[in-house]
């Protein structure tokens, strides 16, 4: 392969380019570093915003608020997504079958102002005070879907045989689930988990239709915050977010790369 | 003249319980019917396997053997009749509490535990007790040598290892009777044929009863005690592998297995001998030939018969050999060399060429025989089969 020289025009196309991604980024933490109370005039450097950012019960609230809801929410959406998965691969030619995959995805194309909407109705007809549990709930039916098409892709791949040879050696069906499928698949179940999580984290949408009383996630503290004006207090806790998704992007990377070598050092150990 | 039908026993004479009456098999089929829907897998069939046989299903890819094997380790329920295993039904038994167990074609070891724990498996389902599993799983471990990598992954360890270590689980638990489905299918040539007499050595040193899916009949031919050809869902000969071969009962089974000739003959008279006829027919040429049939069959005088030659009894020479019978000339057009032996493609008429194999015993420079020569061809007169056509 040729390797391509240095032009001037690579060099500005890829300047150009990461600039457009990586500038507002950029511009939000250093401006979340600003002495002035004014976002776009720099006033020297300071950390005041981030310690009142810690002294602001407010966002902290938020912030947990918005932890616990992904927990349960990605939780709970994991082991429905799981089982459904299995059922629609596993069940056979059921009648209403087509159906019922239909509506497992169905949510992955619904707009999220439909789905928030609807929900808002359901929970408004039942009855339901709205709050912690609602936005739980909501989130549960739309990110569930998502874990259903991560676990599905994989059991594609996933051989009955192995579920075969652990009934044949003794185990009942689910003893063999728990002690052979699972274990197996559970890489898929934690990416579905993961990324049910990061919905649940950053959903706007949804949690505003369905908020209530200890229900204010963190985005919808965000978003009210900023109606009222963009104060660097702001940029601060988004600079928080970006790195922490830094990290974990960080980090996945590393895992990723580290499991490529495990598995080039078992190929060699097979083959020698 | 010997006689075709039971000199071929001889082989299998130490070990052979189907042919004492009063043995009790270990596995029944009774009438044993399996559809999906409107296809039929296993067609009203009935089958006995007796303990200690190493047992064979033989077959093409879709003739029911895989389901058969699929009733016994009771993955599949079936539609209609009984499987008995010494004597009591298992037909509505779930798998787990059947005595058999099955090495998959797949291997199908559990990719997250080492090979111990692949191997102790089994054991630990039943509550077994640490020490006894660690006892078991060492013997285990000796038995198919894997010393040296108890602790490695699946992942880690070649095809054959992989092999050993699913033959390994497979027998922890002691079952009565072993299923193995195409257990050597992903091993390459030279390490099935050595697998193949390794697997019959355990067998017997174990006292177990085997029975093996394959589609590779020499697999079968090597391995087993007796073969079972299947068609779409019926048994269409179950016998000894010297009887498969030199006695088969229909154009199929002498089809399936290995290469076989068939010459269309008429019958000039039948003589009875023992349990079986001696027949005398003549070709579309005019050229006598004998033949054997292996059991009383309905063939009568004059009757349109299949000549059933294996191309290896046939031999092929230049000068036209003594006698009257059982010979034929004609030409050859094709020489299929392996290098051990030349199969020459011999045309007898406009639309007959026989295969006849001769053994490599000159140099390939030193060819006697090529294309285009005329040759004769000619066979003892026990050798042709008589086939109902």
């Amino acid at each position: 392969m040729k390797v391509t020289r240095f032009t001037w025009f690579n060099a500005t196309s890829l300047t150009l380019g990461f600039a457009f991604l990586y500038l507002p980024i950029l511009l939000l933490v250093i401006f979340s570093f600003n002495e002035s109370k004014l976002v776009t005039v720099w006033g020297g450097f300071s950390t005041k915003w981030y310690q009142q950012l810690w002294e602001n019960s407010v966002y902290l609230d938020a912030a947990l608020v918005t932890l616990k809801i992904a927990v349960v929410s990605s939780t709970m959406a994991a082991i429905l997504g799981t089982v459904s998965a299995l059922v629609l691969h596993r069940a056979g030619r059921f009648r209403g079958r087509t159906l019922f995959s239909g509506m497992i995805y169905a949510p992955l194309v619904m707009p999220e102002v439909i789905t928030g909407l609807s929900l808002l109705l359901l929970f408004v007809a039942a009855g339901v005070a709205k709050g912690f549990w609602t936005i739980s709930l909501a989130h549960i039916t739309f990110s569930m879907c998502y874990v259903t098409v991560v676990v599905s892709s994989r059991l594609v791949t996933f051989d009955r045989s192995l579920e075969e040879a652990a009934l044949d050696l003794g185990c009942t069906p689910f003893t063999a689930f728990l002690q052979v499928t699972l274990p197996v698949i559970a890489p898929s179940v934690i990416s579905g988990w993961l990324l049910a999580f990061t919905l649940s984290m950053d959903d706007l949408v949804i949690a505003s239709f369905t908020t209530g009383p200890g229900g204010t996630t963190l985005p919808i503290q965000l978003y009210s915050a900023i109606r009222r004006g963009v104060s660097p207090e702001i940029n601060a806790i988004s600079s928080i977010l970006v790195g922490v998704v830094t990290i974990a992007v960080v980090i996945a990377a590393i895992s990723s790369h580290q499991a490529e070598r495990r598995r080039a050092r078992n190929e060699h150990l097979a083959n020698s | 003249m010997t006689t075709a039908a039971k000199s071929y026993d001889s082989v299998s004479s130490e070990f052979s319980p189907w042919t004492d009456s009063n043995a009790t098999p270990l596995i029944q089929f009774q009438n044993v019917t399996k559809r999906y829907g409107d296809f039929v897998a296993i067609d009203n069939l009935s089958l006995d396997i007796y303990e200690r046989e190493f047992f064979a299903l033989l077959g093409p890819s879709g003739c029911g053997k895989t389901t058969m094997m699929r009733l016994l380790a009771g993955f599949e329920g079936l539609t209609e009749g009984r499987i008995l295993l010494g004597g009591k039904d298992i037909s509505h038994i779930p798998p787990n509490q059947r005595p058999v167990n099955m090495m998959f074609q797949s291997y199908a070891l559990f990719p997250h535990m080492n090979v111990e724990q692949n191997i102790g498996f089994g054991l630990k389902q039943e509550g077994k007790s640490k020490a006894e599993i660690k006892d078991r799983v060492e013997e285990l471990i000796q038995l198919v040598q894997l010393q040296q990598f108890t602790k490695r992954k699946p992942e880690q360890l070649s095809g054959g290892q992989r092999q050993r270590v699913a033959l390994a689980r497979s027998l922890a638990k002691k079952p009565k009777l072993l299923l193995l489905d195409e257990p050597l299918g992903a091993l390459d040539k030279k390490l099935r044929e050595q697998t193949q007499f390794e697997l019959m050595n355990l067998q017997e040193q174990l006292g177990m009863t085997f029975m093996i899916v394959t589609h590779d009949q020499e697999e079968a031919m090597t391995v087993a005690s007796r073969i079972a050809v299947m068609s779409k869902g019926e048994l269409v000969q179950v016998d000894t592998p010297a009887q498969i071969y030199e006695a088969p009962k229909s154009r199929y089974v002498a089809d399936f297995i290995g290469n076989v000739n068939f010459i269309g003959a008429t019958v000039d008279s039948i003589a009875i001998n023992k349990d079986a006829q001696e027949i005398e027919a003549t070709l579309s040429n005019n050229t006598l030939v004998n033949a054997t049939t292996t059991e009383i069959t309905e063939i009568k005088q004059g009757d349109s018969i299949w000549l059933s030659l294996r191309p290896e009894k046939i031999a092929v020479d230049k000068a036209e050999p003594e006698g009257d019978r059982n010979k034929l000339k004609g030409t050859v057009i094709d020489i299929g060399y392996v290098g051990n032996v030349s199969t020459y493609h011999v045309q007898i008429a406009e639309d007959v060429i026989v295969k006849a194999q001769r053994v490599n015993r000159n140099r390939l420079r030193n060819r006697q025989i090529t294309w285009d020569d005329e040759v004769w061809l000619h066979w003892n007169e026990d050798a042709a089969l008589a086939l109902d056509k």
